[in-house]
C-alpha cells in the first residue's frame, strides 16, 4: 500500500524563502535550498516550490534554486508559480524538478494542462487550486469557488467542477489550497478536501491550515487526502517531520518511517 | 565510470545528479557504439515503452546492450529501463530487449479506490539476497511512478517485491543485469545506497 505523504511547500520570492498568512503579509524567512535540504534529511516525502516573485525578470533566480535543490535533494519535488507555457514547464523540469505545478495560468488557459500532460506525461502535471468558501449559488453549487492571482480574483468557477475538469484535461495530481484556512494553523478544510478527493480519481494534496499533527491525521483519514502539505509549522520549527510522522504512524496511518 | 544511456527519455538528469552527488564518475552516451568498453551501464527512463524501444533501436542500443550483457558488463535498468529489459511490454504491445524472459502487464486492480499510476512511496521486500540490495531493512520505502510492472517468467529472476493490491516484482535480475521498477535516484538516502552498491558491483550474484 502506498504511504500517505507529508509534503512541504516553500514559497520563494527573489530567491528567498517567504511565508504568508492568508496570502498577505509575506515575509522572508531564509534560504529555500537550505530549508529543502534540511527537510529532506529529516524525512520529508516531497517538496513543492512556489515562485511568488512579482517580476518575471527574476525567473532565472528560480531556475537556479531548482537546479541547486536537484543536486542535493533526492526526493520528488514540483515547481510552480508563473508557469504559463509548455516551454516554461520544460525549463523547470530540465533544471531537475520532477513535476510542474500550474494554477492561475491553467484557469486562464486550461489547454496548458492538456499540453503539458501530453508533452511530459500526466504524472508530471500538478494542478494547484486556490479555493474560497462562498454562499452556494447555481453557478457555485458546492459553495467553494476558485480564485486566482494569489486569492485576489474570484472566477465564478465551482471548485469541484474545476477539479474534475483538471483531471479530464490530464492533470496527474491536485493540490487543494483553502484560502480561508491558509496560515491559520486551525486545521485543514476537511469538507472541501473530501468533496474533491471523492470527485476525482487522481491523488489529492490538502493544503492550508495544518497547525498540529492531529490536523494531518484528520485530513488524511476523514478528509480522504493522499498527502498533507505543511508550511509554517516546519518553517518556524514548531514541529519536526519525525514528530508529525510518528503521530500518524502511531494512529495507524501508513507513512514512510525509514529514511 | 558509469555510462548512462541517453535515449531522450525523462529523468536522465536526476540519475546523473545522484551519481554526481555520490562522487561516482559518470557520463551520458548517445549511441550503442560507445558502450563497447563500458565498465558499468545505467539504463534509466520514464515514458512509454514503445517510444523507448524505437529510440533505443535508432541509436543502436538494442544490439549494444545485448553484447554488453553477454560480455558480463554490470547493467542496471530503472523504471522503463527495467521494463524493456524483458521480452515484451503490454504498453503499446511492444517487443522489447529480451535480456530477461517475461512481460510487462498493466495494473488491473479490483479496488477502484487504488489509483493507476502507482505513484508515491511504497515498501519493498527483499525476496532473495542480491549484493545491490544488501543494505535494505524491513520497511524501507522507495519512490514509484508507473502503470506497468515487470513480470519475469522465472520467479528466480525476482529479487524484491512490492504490494499494491497485488504483489508485483520491484527488483529483478539475471546474471550481470539488475533492474528496479522504483526510482533509487528519487528515494532519498536508501535509494542512493542502491546506486552506490551498483557502482561497486562486479556483475556476479
Amino acid at each position: 500500500m502506498l504511504s500517505k505523504r507529508v509534503i512541504s511547500c516553500l514559497d520563494v520570492r527573489d530567491g528567498n524563502l517567504a511565508k504568508s498568512v492568508k496570502f498577505v503579509n509575506t515575509k522572508d524567512i531564509g534560504d529555500p535550498v537550505d530549508a529543502a535540504r534540511r527537510y529532506y534529511e529529516e524525512g520529508l516525502d516531497e517538496l513543492v516550490f512556489y515562485d511568488i516573485t512579482a517580476s518575471s525578470d527574476n525567473r532565472n533566480i528560480m531556475i537556479d534554486v531548482v537546479s541547486q535543490v536537484a543536486s542535493q535533494v533526492f526526493i520528488p519535488f514540483s515547481v510552480g508559480g508563473g508557469l504559463r507555457t509548455v516551454e516554461d514547464c520544460s525549463q523547470v523540469l530540465q533544471a531537475g524538478a520532477e513535476k510542474v505545478n500550474v494554477n492561475t495560468a491553467a484557469v486562464q488557459n486550461p489547454q496548458l494542462i492538456s499540453e503539458a500532460s501530453r508533452a511530459f506525461g500526466a504524472q508530471c502535471v500538478v494542478l494547484s487550486m486556490d479555493v474560497r468558501a462562498v454562499q452556494p449559488t447555481p453557478e457555485i453549487p458546492s459553495g467553494y469557488e476558485i480564485v486566482i492571482r494569489g486569492g485576489r480574483t474570484p472566477m465564478g468557477l465551482d471548485a469541484i467542477e474545476w477539479a474534475k475538469q483538471g483531471e479530464d484535461l490530464g492533470a496527474g495530481e491536485l493540490v487543494v489550497n483553502s484560502i480561508d484556512a491558509d496560515g491559520t494553523k486551525e486545521g485543514y478544510e476537511l469538507k472541501l478536501t473530501r468533496m474533491i478527493a471523492d470527485a476525482v480519481s487522481i491523488p489529492v494534496i490538502a493544503s492550508g491550515g495544518g497547525g498540529k499533527p492531529e490536523h494531518l491525521y484528520d485530513v488524511l483519514t476523514e478528509g480522504h487526502a493522499d498527502a498533507a502539505l505543511v508550511a509554517s509549522i516546519l518553517h518556524y520549527e514548531e514541529y519536526d517531520i519525525r514528530e508529525l510522522k510518528e503521530h500518524l504512524h502511531r494512529r495507524g496511518v501508513k507513512v514512510r518511517m525509514n529514511w | 565510470m558509469i555510462l548512462i544511456i541517453d535515449y531522450k527519455a525523462g529523468n536522465l538528469t536526476s540519475v546523473k545528479r545522484a551519481l554526481d552527488y555520490l562522487e561516482i564518475p559518470n557520463r551520458f552516451v548517445k549511441t550503442g557504439d560507445e558502450l563497447r568498453d563500458a565498465e558499468h551501464i545505467i539504463f534509466p527512463g520514464v515514458g512509454h515503452a514503445g517510444t523507448a524501444m524505437t529510440v533505443l533501436k535508432e541509436r543502436g542500443f538494442d544490439v549494444a546492450l545485448r553484447e554488453a550483457f553477454e560480455r558480463g558488463t554490470p547493467i542496471m535498468g530503472i523504471c522503463v529501463g527495467a521494463q524493456v529489459s524483458l521480452s515484451h511490454s503490454d504498453e503499446g504491445d511492444t517487443p522489447c530487449l529480451n535480456l530477461i524472459e517475461g512481460n510487462c502487464p498493466r495494473f488491473e486492480l479490483t479496488d477502484k479506490s487504488l489509483k493507476v499510476p502507482h505513484m508515491g512511496w511504497n515498501a519493498v521486500t527483499v525476496t532473495q539476497p542480491h549484493p545491490i540490495l544488501q543494505d535494505l531493512q524491513l520497511g524501507d520505502e522507495f519512490y514509484f511512478v508507473h502503470s506497468y510492472y515487470p513480470k519475469p517468467n522465472d520467479p528466480a529472476n525476482i529479487y524484491a517485491t512490492c504490494e499494491y493490491e497485488i504483489t508485483f516484482p520491484a527488483a529483478i535480475g539475471y546474471k550481470n543485469l539488475f533492474a528496479t521498477q522504483f526510482h533509487p535516484e528519487k528515494s532519498g538516502r536508501i535509494g542512493l545506497n542502491i546506486l552506490r552498491n551498483f557502482a561497486r558491483w562486479n556483475g556476479t550474484v
